[in-house]
């Protein structure tokens, strides 16, 4: 519990600095600090039991269906990198409570670094590697928002995006290459897989799974060729710098090295490609830090080669290297965090990070001098630092690897990187801290900064002295309980001392130091040899990629995506077009089946030819637009006739009902929209549609035509057939299924019908304003109208034909659950009913005398299905639960009264509110749009009025 | 009788998609109602054909269609109404907002898509 404790804890942490900013700058970073200081107690409350070899495991499922569960486990290794993240993270914040200067929002900077913070320890304690994965994703993210948090500088948003897309790419390399090996082990449990080494190198998998894994790794860890983006990171604030891209982030990908040593370290492939890398990187790091005039700079390059170092050793894959590049990884996180810090200082103090003007600066400074001097001379490997220690082991390794057959290769480069590595860091002793003052006119009189600000350097200072004095004593057990961790087995003999005697290491570090301080003496020359060698700029490298890709995305987008809906129609339709082609050729056997086909009775070939000549007539004709609304309404006719004459009534209602509303809604739209399409079409365009068209046609044909020909396979309807009875009460099978079986779809169905009616009430309402009413207001009367707008016939005939329409519309409804019909259908009846009262009396008579709202039927409608549904719930039953029960009416006889009647009530009250609500929208579209006033009267000429009045009409 | 469904199905489709890939809203209106025939009807004879057999349960009689297509459908043909509605509106709105009924919202005069392509 504890466990997932110290990795909650920087999450639920976060959100105090945001609070806490507003009580002042010390409760600020008071609140931060004590996050991480209660996480790090959690954690330093395992460490004993966790030295001592025990593995600490907690597991909650979360996803287990992916193999995503939140499990952690805390080994030597975890414990290590825990305690690097929380123990100097807790030195940063209280840094960075001086560093940040009054106009730096610093509430935002702790949120920041507490996200980071809490990834960071997810990634090392996760046991498994998707929850690892996300946690890896999160410090790209929270080290985009770190390094651009001086978002008024230019550099800094660059370098953010730089940092993004580089760690970003090799996060998603890393995907796949997790999943590769989750794939071949069967279990994204690390601790599986670790078991599982022989399987994962047996592979033919190993390889990709390996490049692909070491991708995310190197990008992480700024490995050559993917270094440039970690001095680019350098705009950050100082305190991301120390922390973040010295001491953890970047050594997240050697982390990972190190986690999966055991499973994928070995084999030749992991050797020339880890070992090359960091070899590489070593020696190109370092001598470009040589040359860096910006302090920060500087020491980026050089943490670039220091990582480089510790990838190398994983690389060699032996277990003695493997402890030395753990020792390392140690060393280097306490002499570079101090050294980036005390850069801090500097920058802070000078106002400037420009080594040329600095000198002398130990006798204005003489804290931060002392603690840059010995660090540096610890990044040297200057004897009795600890950094002499790790870099002993490692030229020792060095010396013993052999690459490609070349014994000599790897001890030489090893010890021109060691060279390199002690010009740097001399040069960052004596250019900066001592010799003359080069620049009496720095920005600021430089002097010792407060105590917070030089305390959490000087306490890692005092830490490399005692590793380097007491190896084994302060750091043995920490080294020890991490390397079995990574090499998951027996530790190799070996002794964390000063002194081993006189060994070809110790003269490869004497060689180093020496030939390292004469290169330093010879820096201006040097300095100046190299400045015309033309150097491959990695900012414009990675820019004019960028730019090419940018470019290459907006082409593709650009032509996909331009903003027509033709372009966008003819791509989904070809596109499906092709899958199914594909389909189709995946496997041949797609035409007639052998199931014994329907005899066609002449009524169906007379329907059918009607179908086909209308069809055909409506695309020919489509410029004719009311001629093509009266062609579809035939189309969809025969459709309904079509349902009938298959055994299916209840559609053959809902269609034709539906087919009523539609034509008097597309009528209602046409008097608004011009009356004719004009023939704009090119004849290519024309091919190409036509084409495309036939191919669907003949696709979905095709299709239809090999299920229909094949025998139905068992499907669920059986269970339908059976149990519509006993459990649902009624004989109209395909009612009970929508208001009872797949009551919970009719019930969505329901809600999108009412939300297209109150969109298109938005739609609507909202025409009255800008251009759109100007246009209305302008609209000119474009068709003939008809003289008499209420035909006396039509309004009679239609008060009559009200009762007797709203009576079938009730009996269709009520026997619904046995009989065909239903709330939907129902529904429409009575809907037609309406309109044709507001067709025939006009709109405003109508309305006068319908005091319905119809907002308020569809959220009826709703509820009442919703009620139904849970009323289920007062009997302990699930949600829509239907229960029934028989009723015996006089006239009407027995029948069954289902619960699921209230159901089918909602569904026929939002149906009418629907509809209705839509139509009276329209309609009052054309009225703004016709200038006529609302007509209170039935019909333009009322009989009854003039025989009352014989005298005026004479 | 299964070859006549389906060459109808074929040829609403062929003719809802030529509709739907047409310059003007109210072809593409009456496209994608076409279109909603064919799908309707296809998932229809998702449960074969039969004739006289309703799914409608009677003493003595064991063989019905498949009812559950014909639920799906009933709905699909209902929720199509109220799609159709609202494209409909749509395209009114989207008429008197920029002066035209092209489906790409361009003024009038400008040269259409295939002006530029064919």
């Amino acid at each position: 519990m504890s466990l997932t404790l110290i990795v909650l804890l920087p999450f639920i942490g976060a959100v105090l600095p945001a609070i806490m900013i507003r009580a002042g700058r010390n409760a600020c970073a008071t609140a931060t600090g004590s996050v991480t200081l209660l996480a790090l107690i959690l954690l330093m409350a395992k460490a004993p039991a966790v030295i001592a070899g025990e593995v600490f495991q907690v597991s909650y499922n979360w996803l287990p269906e992916l193999g995503l569960n939140v499990t952690f486990f805390l080994d030597g290794l975890g414990l290590l990198f825990a305690t690097l993240i929380l123990g100097i993270g807790l030195l940063i914040i209280i840094y960075a409570r001086f560093y940040l200067s009054k106009n730096d929002p610093m509430g935002r900077f702790y949120v920041f670094l507490l996200l980071f913070q809490g990834a960071m320890v997810g990634i090392v304690l996760s046991d498994n590697i998707l929850l690892l994965l996300i946690f890896w994703e999160l410090t790209s993210l929270s080290s985009f928002l770190l390094i651009g948090y001086w978002k008024h500088l230019p550099e800094g948003r660059q370098g953010a995006r730089m940092a993004l897309a580089v760690t970003g790419a090799g996060g998603l390399a890393m995907i796949a290459g997790m999943l590769i090996v989750g794939d071949i082990v069967g279990s994204y449990n690390l601790t599986d897989i670790l078991a599982n080494a022989d399987l994962i190198q047996a592979s033919p998998m190993y390889v990709p799974a390996l490049v692909l894994i070491l991708l995310g790794c190197f990008t992480k860890s700024a490995q050559f060729p993917f270094h440039f983006w970690l001095p680019h990171a350098m705009a950050a604030p100082t305190p991301v710098s120390a922390y973040l891209h010295s001491a953890t982030m970047v050594k997240a990908g050697i982390f990972l090295m190190a986690r999966m040593w055991p499973v994928l370290s070995g084999t030749p492939e992991w050797f020339y490609i880890v070992a090359t890398a960091g070899l590489v990187t070593m020696v190109l790091g370092a001598w470009i830090a040589i040359f860096k005039h910006d302090l920060k700079g500087l020491l980026a390059y050089s943490t670039v080669s220091h990582l480089g170092l510790v990838t190398m050793l994983f690389g060699f894959g032996t277990p003695m290297a493997a402890v030395a590049g753990v020792f390392h990884i140690i060393n280097h996180a306490t002499f570079k965090a101090a050294l980036f810090m005390t850069a801090g200082i500097v920058d802070h103090e000078t106002g400037t990070r420009d080594i040329r003007r600095f000198g002398g600066l130990l006798n204005l400074m003489p804290i931060a001098g002392t603690i840059g001097i010995i660090s540096a001379a610890s990044m040297a490997g200057v004897i009795p630092f600890n950094g002499f220690l790790s870099k002993e082991m490692m030229l020792e390794e060095a010396w013993h690897t052999v690459w490609f057959d070349q014994n000599w290769l790897v001890p030489l480069l090893a010890t021109i990187g060691a060279i390199f590595s002690v010009a740097y860091s001399f040069r960052f002793i004596f250019h900066v801290w001592l010799g003359k003052p080069r620049d009496e006119n720095l920005p600021h009189h430089p002097h010792d900064p407060p105590f917070g600000m030089w305390a959490p350097p000087a306490f890692l200072t005092v830490l490399v002295v005692l590793i380097g004095l007491f190896p084994a004593t302060i750091a043995g057990p920490l080294v020890a309980a991490t390397s079995g961790a990574v090499i998951g087995g027996e530790l190799p003999e070996y002794h964390l001392a000063l002194w081993h005697g006189l060994t070809p290491a110790l003269g490869m570090s004497a060689i180093a130091l020496v030939l390292g301080a004469l290169l330093l003496m010879r820096h201006a020359g040097l300095l100046s040899a190299t400045a015309n060698l033309s150097r491959p700029d990695a900012k414009s490298m990675f820019d004019c990629a960028m730019a090419k890709l940018v470019a290459l995305s907006r082409f593709v987008s650009d032509n996909l995506h331009n903003g027509s809906l033709q372009r966008y129609l003819a791509i989904m339709v070809v596109s499906a077009v092709a899958i199914g082609v594909s389909g189709f050729y995946a496997k041949p056997d797609y035409l007639s089946g052998s199931r014994e086909l329907l005899e066609v009775s002449p009524p169906a070939a007379i329907a059918w030819l009607l179908l086909v000549v209308t069809c055909i007539a409506s695309v020919f004709m489509h410029h004719n637009r009311l001629l093509t609304l009266l062609l579809v309404g035939v189309i969809g006719l025969i459709v309904s006739l079509g349902f009938i004459y298959l055994s299916a009534p209840d559609l053959a209602l809902t269609q034709i009902s539906v087919e009523v509303v539609t034509v008097i809604l597309m009528l209602l739209a046409l008097n608004i929209l011009p009356k004719e399409t004009p023939k704009e079409s090119l004849p290519g365009r024309k091919m190409r549609d036509g084409i495309v068209s036939i191919a669907a046609g003949l696709g979905i044909g095709g299709a239809i035509w090999a299920i229909m020909t094949r025998d139905l396979p068992n499907s669920i309807s059986a269970y339908h057939l059976a149990n519509s009875k006993t459990e649902g009460g009624g004989t109209n099978v395909v009612n009970v299924i929508l208001v009872d079986f797949r009551g919970f779809d009719t019930f969505g169905e329901i809600i999108v019908l009412g939300i297209a009616a109150l969109s298109i009430f938005a739609l609507i309402e909202t025409v009255t304003q800008g251009e759109a009413a100007k246009r209305l207001a302008n609209w000119v009367v474009d068709n003939r109208r008809s003289a008499d707008r209420h035909p006396m016939m039509m309004v009679v005939a239609t008060r009559v034909m009200l009762p007797l329409s709203l009576m079938v519309g009730v009996y269709i409804f009520l026997r619904g659950h046995n009989e065909p019909g239903g709330g939907f259908i129902a529904g429409l009846v009575v809907s037609v009913a309406l309109v044709m009262q507001y067709m025939a009396s006009g709109f405003g008579w109508t309305q006068n005398r319908m005091k319905v709202n119809y907002h308020g039927m569809i959220g009826l409608g709703v509820i009442a299905a919703a009620i139904t549904g849970v009323s289920a719930w007062v009997a302990g039953l699930p949600f829509l639960t239907s229960g029934f029960t028989h009723v015996h009416l006089p006239i009407v006889g027995e029948f069954e009264l289902a619960s699921a009647m209230g159901f089918d009530l909602g569904v026929f009250l939002t149906v009418v509110g629907a509809v209705m609500l839509a139509l009276a929208k329209l309609s009052q579209v054309e009225r703004m749009a016709e200038h006529v006033d609302v007509n209170l009267d039935p019909m333009d000429h009322d009989p009854s009025a003039s025989v009352a009045t014989p005298e005026k009409e004479a | 009788m299964e070859f006549l469904v389906a060459s109808s199905i074929g040829l609403l489709t062929t003719c809802g998609t030529y509709l739907l890939l047409r310059g003007r809203t109210f072809p593409v209106v009456i496209g994608l109602a076409l279109l909603s025939y064919a799908v309707n009807v296809f998932l229809f004879a998702m449960g074969r054909l039969t004739i006289n057999m309703p799914p409608i349960l009677r003493d003595g009689v064991t063989e019905y269609t498949d009812p559950l297509p014909q639920a799906l459908v009933l709905t699909a043909i209902v929720i199509s109404f109220g799609m159709t509605a609202l494209i409909v509106v749509l395209s009114i709105r989207a008429y008197l907002e920029i002066g035209n009924d092209h489906v790409d919202g361009r003024p009038v005069g400008e040269p259409s898509e295939a002006g530029d392509k064919n």
